[in-house]
């Protein structure tokens, strides 16, 4: 893709703007944001900040992705 | 004592047994006194080792020197001790997810960060800069190209000048070499939340340096 080199670095470097909770608070709402994904809705709309946290923090963001994946296919193999 | 004639109230209400009747029933079964919370433990720690594994297993392609035992070894520690944060916030579980997806994030957490710091053990955090002569976009229309380099070129003048000497190395250790932050966290005896403020402030800091010299950061997120 063009432009990636240049804008993944000034990513990594400067984050995503606005509010961003924080590691512990994203750790918190964790569970919570992932249902609200999986269950199709605006998740991003009821915890502010979680997004920009996710794209700033690649920790946090593996656990989220790890957390999403794993919720959603017990999901699939045990329907509520 | 006397009691107030309003005591204050707690930080957070006490959890209502809310939740959907799995969620309730774990938290009835390890909340109990006895065998059932025994074997309740046992059930979870059982849900817990099974997600650590999947975890270990899934991020150890990355680190191929991690196999085999090693693996295995990991997952369990991941589950023991993710088994022990939950009985030990019990309380804090509000009802508002499913409780074992509550506790899964725990397992996840403690699988991540084990396989990360093993992976990074005995390894020295680089504070190298980028090699900024190699960032570059080859194929970028020649305005938007310029635009980015001087936004690049105003980041690096922001890092030399804008940042204190621990959020320049913090910055240049999570953002640019990618270190794991649990593992520095670790080694400079802080917390991961309080690294990631120092890495906020360091952004933000960065931020106001281009904002100073009229640069919009949003120019690099136009589309190519």
């Amino acid at each position: 893709m063009s432009g990636r080199g240049e804008r993944a670095m000034l990513t990594r470097l400067l984050g995503a703007a606005g509010p961003d909770v924080g590691c512990d608070a994203c750790f918190e709402e964790l569970d919570r944001y992932v249902e609200l994904e999986l269950a199709g809705a605006d998740a991003d709309a009821a915890f502010p900040g979680m997004r920009a946290h996710l794209e700033g923090c690649p920790a946090c963001a593996e656990e989220h992705e790890s957390l999403r994946a794993l919720v959603g296919q017990r999901s699939q193999e045990e329907p509520r | 004592m006397s009691i107030p004639l309003t005591t204050p109230r707690p930080a957070r209400p006490p959890a209502p047994p809310a939740g959907d009747t799995e969620s309730r029933a774990w938290l009835r079964d390890l909340g109990s006194p006895g065998p059932s919370r025994e074997d309740a433990a046992a059930r979870l720690h059982a849900l817990l080792l099974k997600a650590a594994g999947i975890e270990v297993r899934r991020r150890a392609r990355a680190h191929p020197h991690l196999r085999g035992d090693d693996l295995d070894d990991l997952a369990l520690q991941a589950a023991d001790d993710a088994l022990m944060s939950i009985l030990a916030r019990l309380d804090t579980f509000r009802g508002e997810s499913r409780f074992t997806t509550w506790a899964y994030k725990f397992a996840l957490l403690e699988a991540a960060v084990k396989v990360r710091k093993r992976a990074w053990q005995g390894r020295e955090i680089p504070l190298d800069e980028p090699d900024w002569s190699r960032v570059a976009d080859p194929g970028s229309r020649p305005h938007e190209a310029s635009e980015r380099r001087e936004l690049l070129d105003a980041v690096r003048e922001g890092i030399a000048v804008a940042l204190t000497a621990h959020q320049r190395d913090v910055l240049l250790a999570l953002a640019v070499n990618g270190a794991p932050i649990d593992v520095l966290a670790e080694r400079l005896g802080t917390t991961r939340g309080a690294l990631y403020k120092t890495l906020h402030d360091a952004r933000a800091r960065l931020r106001a340096h281009l904002a100073a010299r009229g640069l919009d950061p949003r120019t690099a997120e136009a589309s190519p």
